[in-house]
């Protein structure tokens, strides 16, 4: 039989006609006789029965009661619509008693699966033939063993050749009649291919008699699973740095106000969240007016979202903080009593709901690096919050706003006597970093719910974050977000997220107590005030 | 400190409270109990309920207004330890439903039983006796203020990071009390309780026991309180408030002192939950929110932060406020709310009680002033 197979595979494909024949023989009661039948048309090799078994697979082959010919059939209301298995012609309808449907049982349909699997090795396009190969991998079914040789002495495609193999690896380690070598052979080849699918074949092997095969298949199993805690861990460091960029965009703003100057805005989760709903009405207008425009949404969201929360900012500088310079405590409690009314307000306008904020087309999907899955999405984010960070950055150290910035951060007195107007340079670096939380707004709008209470979930992450960097330190900002949003991502698997953040949490207030002053501290005694 | 320590020399002021609160107390029940239902006197159950809140409240203040106007220490997180004291009675009526559960198990409560949990977990060992809850009731809290007090006082973490970290502290609770498998009922919390000291909670008599249990608990509050800002004791604290490197350079261990009075107002604000839960009827995660820490500050702000009287009166002010707008303009009350906070601030840093202190002492002066020119006038 497997000489046979293989004279069958090297020779080119037999001829349909010689097929046809070979489909009629499925008709028949015996569960046997339909296997049989099944094993000689996948030694046709014949990509063009490939309907006929898809056909069998879901039970849409039927055999004509007046001539037993074997058609393939779809379901009407009263009757079958027929045609043919090999050419997909129409050959007429029949009453549904005029035809009796091919019954297929599990064993069958396995060897079926498995018959499928091999005839697409020899498919003309590489990617279905290795998708073919990952299927006998899987299926692992013996019979397919002289095809996948077959299909191997033929392969060019590297790629695809290397699937083969570990296919055909695959097969013979569940053969027990292998020596020694062949089977140490089959370890190695499968080995490089890694994954749980393969510690699930190893894992047998690990109880061998045979000792060089246990020792080998014990090697392959750590070497496997070592790759797997990477991979793990890797995903893991990805996905915190996504979170961390975004802790990273909701502090960053916090680092201007609270950082540089030093005041305490409990309101600033509302400047964000003003920002996600300037996203939300600007997709809203979008919507209703230009729709093509759909897809630039958020690049149009970003300045307006800016200046929203920014001109929010200012009026609350102007209005309230800048009665309350050097009053920190009483800052901290109107401000928050601000933030309620924010939230009210946007509440009483728009509901308390979550709003539907849309994702353009660029922001969905995912690719993937090795074994790491990346969405788009958290891409851009990340992007977005290293970009926003060295303009901010940027603006401080490279324009006259920013000298004028850190002119009377440094010694508010000595650059009022230089002519700055200190209290302009409040309320618009105040408004700046209120803006900044506006911009943060529009990213979060995509992975968040767009509530009143949006802001709320970020404002103790952000002070955490500002604390543990260094306040007035930029740089320990954006360290501080990212490291902290790592390491909550490697403790969820191990402790769970609440127990994580509870975690982090205690971990920032010892933290505190070996660096008061956080991790990039500023040296000098004007801190102490 | 004359008259020892048993003794402490009462002062008008603590001795004048108490005898309100005690003169509350007896007179509320009474018209309630026994004045009959027709009467213009008679005081529905209701609202013995809604007071005995506002008094719960007011001791929470008194324990905010205590760090917050003697010491400087703005926490907020004293709804933490009001939380976990009312978490520490709920567990004891939890313990007192008994086999009269839904599921009429007779140990576990309902909540486990749902989780198919098998046994009571370890920490709710001992709350069927209502010694061992009291006990919790003040340990638990004060164990939380003295661990994170230490850590922060220590480190000279102050100011508003003291504030954020307490704030960062209850909001880590409310996370970890929303889960199940905490143990505490997770989103739901614990309710449905039945009786406290084998009295049925719902009587009316057991109402106005818990409003004088709950008069008395706030007038204990405030003589402890009087007591320690008028004691040598309160000296130092208010001279860290004003001054805390200055205190520390004269030789004062601040942080103990510190410590000290954090630990005993958590322990107050413990004791404020425990009577708060039962006259409420449940104690869910909610109690743990950012927003309850901050509302306790504002009641002392408004009613004027470093006079212990303030914050009571605060405390019944805004939560009488709070009542009347919720019932009639349910979306206002945040506005309120959120402008209260902003106006107190901006325009009454001293609070009501600074109000009132200001314009007696301004009479006072008029007072001094014309008696000083009529005896210029006289002299002539």
């Amino acid at each position: 039989m497997l000489l046979l197979l293989l004279s069958l595979l090297v020779t080119p494909p037999v001829l349909a006609q010689a097929t046809g024949p070979l489909i009629d023989a499925l008709a028949t009661d015996d569960y046997a006789a339909k296997e049989q039948a099944l094993t000689a048309l996948t030694e046709t090799g014949d990509p063009a029965i490939v309907p006929a078994l898809k056909a069998l697979e879901s039970g849409q082959l039927y055999r004509r009661l007046a001539d037993d010919k074997v058609l393939i059939g779809q379901e009407q209301e009263e009757s079958i619509s027929l045609t043919d298995p090999l050419t997909g012609a129409a050959v007429g309808t029949e009453p549904a008693g005029n035809v009796e449907l091919i019954r297929v049982n599990n064993r069958l349909r396995r060897a079926i699966g498995a018959s499928l699997g091999a005839l697409t090795l020899r498919s003309p396009d590489a990617a279905v033939r290795r998708t073919a190969a990952e299927a006998v991998f899987v299926s692992r079914d013996a019979a397919a063993l002289p095809l996948v040789e077959a299909a191997l002495a033929a392969e060019q495609d590297i790629k695809v050749k290397r699937s083969l193999e570990q296919a055909r690896a695959a097969i013979l380690l569940a053969d027990d009649t292998l020596g020694t070598d062949d089977k140490l052979s089959a370890i190695a080849t499968i080995a490089d291919k890694g994954g749980q699918a393969v510690l699930a074949l190893l894992n047998p092997l690990l109880g061998s008699e045979d000792a060089a095969v246990a020792k080998a298949a014990t090697e392959a199993v750590r070497l496997i699973e070592n790759k797997l805690a990477w991979a793990a861990a890797a995903q893991n460091i990805i996905y915190g740095l996504s979170l961390g960029s975004v802790l990273l965009l909701a502090a960053i703003g916090l680092a201007v106000t609270f950082g540089v100057m030093g005041v305490i805005n409990m309101a600033h989760g509302e400047m964000v969240m003003l920002g996600a709903y300037t996203t939300y009405v600007v997709q809203d207008v979008i919507r209703t007016h230009v729709p093509g425009l759909f897809d630039w949404s958020l690049l149009i969201a970003l300045p307006l979202a800016f200046v929203v929360a920014g001109g929010v900012g200012i009026l609350i500088e102007r209005g309230i903080i800048r009665f309350l310079y050097g009053r920190p405590l009483e800052t901290l409690l109107a401000t928050w009593g601000l933030s309620l009314v924010l939230q009210q307000a946007v509440r009483s306008i728009f509901g308390p709901t979550n709003m539907e904020v849309g994702n353009p087309d660029w922001m969905a999907g995912a690719f993937q690096l090795g074994d790491i899955t990346i969405t788009f999405g958290r891409m851009w984010i990340f992007l977005f919050g290293l970009m926003v960070f060295a303009a901010l950055m940027l603006l401080l150290r490279r324009t006259p706003l920013g000298l004028q910035m850190r002119a009377v951060t440094q010694n508010r007195a000595m650059a009022r006597a230089m002519g700055i107007r200190t209290a302009r340079v409040d309320a618009l670096t105040f408004g700046l970093g209120s803006g900044i939380a506006g911009l943060a707004g529009v990213a979060l709008s995509q992975i968040d719910n767009v509530s009143p209470n949006l802001g709320q979930g970020y404002i103790i992450d952000s002070f955490m974050i500002v604390i543990f960097g260094g306040v007035g330190n930029l740089w320990g900002t954006l360290v501080g977000a990212l490291s902290l949003g790592v390491v909550n991502k490697l403790l969820e698997p191990l402790a769970g997220a609440v127990l994580g953040k509870i975690l982090v949490l205690v971990g920032i207030i010892l933290f505190i107590q070996a660096r008061p002053r956080g991790l990039f501290a500023l040296k000098g005694r004007a801190i102490e005030h | 400190m004359q008259g020892g320590i048993l003794l402490p020399r009462l002062d008008r002021a603590g001795l004048l409270f108490g005898a309100v609160a005690l003169g509350l107390a007896i007179l509320i029940p009474v018209l309630n109990l026994l004045v009959p239902a027709d009467s213009a006197f008679h005081v529905p159950p209701h609202m013995v309920a809604l007071m005995g809140k506002y008094l719960c409240y007011a001791l929470l203040a008194l324990s905010v207004d205590l760090v917050w106007g003697y010491c400087g220490i703005l926490s907020l997180g004293h709804g933490a330890f009001f939380a976990l004291g009312g978490y520490a009675m709920g567990m004891y009526l939890m313990r007192q439903i008994g086999p009269r559960g839904m599921y009429g198990h007779p140990t576990l409560p309902d909540f486990m039983v749902f989780l198919n949990w098998q046994e009571l977990p370890w920490y709710w060992l001992g709350f069927d006796q209502f010694w061992f809850a009291a006990i919790m009731v003040l340990l638990v809290p004060g164990l939380l203020a003295g661990l994170l007090g230490w850590l922060a006082f220590r480190s000279r973490v102050t100011g508003v990071y003291l504030s954020i970290i307490t704030q960062a502290m209850t909001f880590a609770l409310l996370l970890a009390f929303f889960r199940n498998d905490m143990g505490f009922g997770g989103n739901n919390g614990l309710t449905d309780f039945k009786d406290i000291l084998g009295a049925s909670i719902q009587a009316d008599g057991t109402r106005s026991a818990l409003f004088a249990a709950s008069a008395i608990a706030l007038a204990l509050g405030f003589i402890l309180c009087r007591w320690i800002v008028r004691s040598k004791l309160g000296r130092v604290l208010v001279a860290i408030r004003d001054a805390e490197s200055r205190t520390r350079f004269l030789g004062y261990r601040v942080e103990h002192y510190k410590l000290l009075v954090f630990v005993t107002s958590a322990c107050m604000a413990g004791v404020a939950g425990a009577l708060y839960v039962p006259q409420v009827g449940i104690i869910n995660p909610g109690e743990f929110s950012p927003a309850n820490s901050i509302e306790a500050v504002i009641w002392v702000a408004v009613g004027g932060r470093g006079t212990l009287i303030g914050s009571v009166i605060g405390a019944v002010l805004v939560n009488f406020g709070k009542t009347l707008l919720t019932n009639a303009l349910p979306e206002i009350w945040l506005f309120a709310l959120g402008g209260l906070f902003i106006a107190v601030t901006l325009f009454l840093p001293r609070g009501i009680v600074g109000l009132w202190t200001d314009h007696r002492r301004r009479r006072r002066e008029k007072q001094a002033a014309a008696i000083a020119t009529q005896t210029v006038t006289e002299g002539q």
